[in-house]
């Protein structure tokens, strides 16, 4: 009987159903998802449990705060206030206003922390013992930051109006304080954009790099490999599941936190599933990386905590604040992928801003995937030459 | 199908194959051919190149230099031609254990690209042909380790292959499973599939139409096993491979 007599795959019917090796591949990661009751219920409950718990985050010490002070009627008191404020190393008066009608928008674009509000009179109002006004409006989609801000404006003016004092009696400055966008400090409000980065992570990151791993330390790799999948089949199989599971764990935290913490969300909804899309190949690609260089599941969980996990805790803002970071510390943060999708979640999220104020984060994010992708699929290739 | 492809005389056709590693010669021109049909015992000590020359036939390595064609195609330009006319099993156990027993036949008919309808044959011939019908919707991982092994063999002949890799397929079986893991292999050659098998046990080399030794990334000896035996004069298989493994100990 000769060999070549013997039907080829699939030809003797070549209109037959047929479902593809990557369908038939991604059936079979479904069911070692689903099968995994133990791994699912842990990857399920983690998210939930931290939007429980992380209703508390940490104070930190900010420096350098971006003030916009609003003066519609300079007077020797508003600039002896606004030297004052300039004089310290905290704050750094970047816009004077005539009206607060232009903060909404720059508040929007990101371009001050907060404002200092004078009212007209303030001069005159000192001099004559009356209540002179003074109000500060906070960017509060950080409620830590925003509490600091104001406690170090307050500061600043309690020491000028003492000042004041010593030089002519009974000063009297009203404090009035605003925040803007979350007004009401609900640390939950910032945790969630976090959370959804951390859920993203988890799964993208960590279970790809920990389920390609195990096939290769059952050694069904080499099966697949030898089969013909071609390589990028193998990681598409591999993660396309995932990317679904990830989306929906997202879905799931953010109904968890409009459901219960009443978390606002006044973007686009189908802009951020769409930048979370990017943030997940991001951080696929890095699973992907660690996979293709580690050959046991615990190594490459181990690397997987400690490449991806750790620096987008500690190092993306989701607890600690950019902007308290030393200067070094900032400099590394840029390379964390979660610092740049953290700042796109809470702009969609708790200001409602469009693409075109998050343009330049995006552009990060996509050059991160296009670089860290072509490495993945390189080094995932070069180890089966 | 490939223009230049024709029906090989040969199955397999290796003329000095060789793999370097920088300056580590694994394989060091190695030539032989495999017939058709034939049960080919391919041997050597760990480390001897083996698994380097293995890898080079089924397409997961390129040879430094030398030729090899396999059912009738080449290693350097078609290895994915290769991959398809090929079945492979490993020595560790290829199949997944959170699989039932029909959901990895019907993993490893999607991506060999069977129609559904022909997975569908084919699984039931698989099923009656091995007795695991009753076991079809149970995990692999809860079957015993000699069926486990008998599966992964049928599963690895799903698409029909030209030719069979397998690669110590009887690690850690009982002889009873053992032999009726030959009485399969001895079926599948008949029915005209090479079978390429490497094996840690030299009364399986006896199995083999022809065997070839393998020592530091040479081929020492090749031939029928009654006629290496003749030639080395001794009595067994496990004799001749001492002689050519470990020329000091014999």
């Amino acid at each position: 009987m000769s060999t070549m007599a013997k039907p080829t795959p699939g030809a003797s019917a070549p209109h037959a159903r047929r479902r593809g090796a990557l369908t038939a591949f991604m059936i079979k990661e479904v069911w070692h998802i689903l099968r995994d009751r133990q791994t699912l219920l842990v990857i399920l409950a983690i998210p939930l449990a931290q939007v429980v718990l992380f209703g508390y985050a940490l104070r930190t010490d900010i420096n350098r705060i971006r003030v916009a002070v609003v003066d519609p009627a300079p007077d020797y008191a508003t600039i002896a206030l606004r030297s004052r404020l300039t004089a310290t190393p905290r704050f750094e008066i970047t816009h004077v206003l005539a009206n607060a009608a232009p903060l909404e928008t720059l508040f929007r674009r990101g371009g001050a922390d907060m404002a200092i509000e004078l009212e007209p009179g303030f001069g005159r109002h000192l001099k004559a013992g009356e209540p002179a006004r003074v109000a500060f409006v906070t960017d509060a989609s950080d409620p830590n930051s925003s509490t600091t801000r104001q406690a170090y404006a307050t500061a600043v003016v309690n020491d000028f109006a003492a000042q004041m004092g010593d030089a002519g009696g009974g000063v009297h400055i009203t404090l009035d304080q605003r925040m803007r966008f979350n007004p009401t400090l609900a640390s939950v409000n910032l945790f969630v954009p976090g959370l959804i980065a951390l859920v993203l992570t988890l799964i993208s990151a960590l279970m790809t790099a920990i389920s390609l791993t195990r096939e290769k330390e059952r050694g069904t790799l080499e099966t697949l490999l030898v089969s013909p999948l071609r390589p990028w089949q193998i990681i598409v199989g591999k993660v396309a599941p995932y990317i679904v599971l990830g989306f929906l764990i997202a879905l799931l935290v953010l109904a968890a936190a409009a459901g219960v913490f009443h978390v606002p969300f006044r973007g686009s909804v189908a802009l951020l599933l769409g930048e979370s899309l990017l943030y997940t190949l991001v951080s696929l690609a890095l699973g992907v990386l660690i996979a293709a260089r580690t050959t046991s599941q615990r190594t490459a969980m181990m690397a997987a905590l400690v490449g991806t996990m750790m620096p987008n805790v500690l190092l993306s803002g989701i607890i600690f604040p950019i902007a308290s970071m030393p200067g070094w510390l900032r400099a590394v943060s840029v390379i964390v992928p979660a610092r740049w999708f953290i700042v796109i979640a809470r702009g969609i999220m708790l200001e409602g801003v469009g693409l075109a104020n998050l343009w330049l984060e995006t552009a990060v994010l996509a050059l991160m995937t296009v670089v860290l992708l072509a490495a993945a699929v390189r080094s995932f290739s070069a180890r089966l030459a | 199908m490939n223009e230049q492809h024709s029906a090989p005389d040969a199955a397999i056709v290796v003329h000095d194959l060789t793999r370097r590693f920088g300056s580590f010669v694994a394989v060091n021109a190695i030539s032989f051919s495999v017939a058709r049909g034939e049960v080919f015992g391919f041997l050597g000590a760990n480390g001897a190149g083996k698994t380097t020359a293995i890898r080079m036939l089924t397409g997961l390595l390129l040879p430094t230099s030398g030729e090899a064609t396999v059912a009738g195609y080449d290693v350097y330009r078609q290895p994915d031609e290769i991959r398809r006319h090929i079945g492979y099993m490993s020595q560790r156990f290829s199949l997944y254990e959170d699989l039932t027993v029909e959901e990895n036949i019907e993993l490893f008919g999607g991506i060999y690209g069977l129609s559904d309808q022909r997975i569908e044959e084919r699984t039931r011939e698989l099923l009656d042909g091995l007795g695991l019908r009753d076991v079809r919707r149970r995990l692999v991982g809860g079957i015993p380790l000699g069926w486990k092994q008998k599966l992964a063999f049928s599963v690895a002949l799903i698409h029909n292959p030209d030719i069979v890799f397998l690669d110590e397929p009887t690690g850690g079986v009982d002889p009873v499973t053992r032999r009726q893991f030959w009485e399969m292999i001895y079926t599948t050659a008949a029915a005209g599939t090479t079978v390429f098998v490497t094996t840690h046990y030299m009364d399986e080399a006896e199995y083999c139409d022809r065997v070839s030794v393998m020592v530091d990334g040479r081929i020492a000896a090749m031939g029928a096993p009654a006629e290496l035996r003749r030639q080395y004069g001794v009595a067994t298989f496990d004799d001749v491979f001492l002689r050519l493994a470990r020329p000091s100990a014999a």
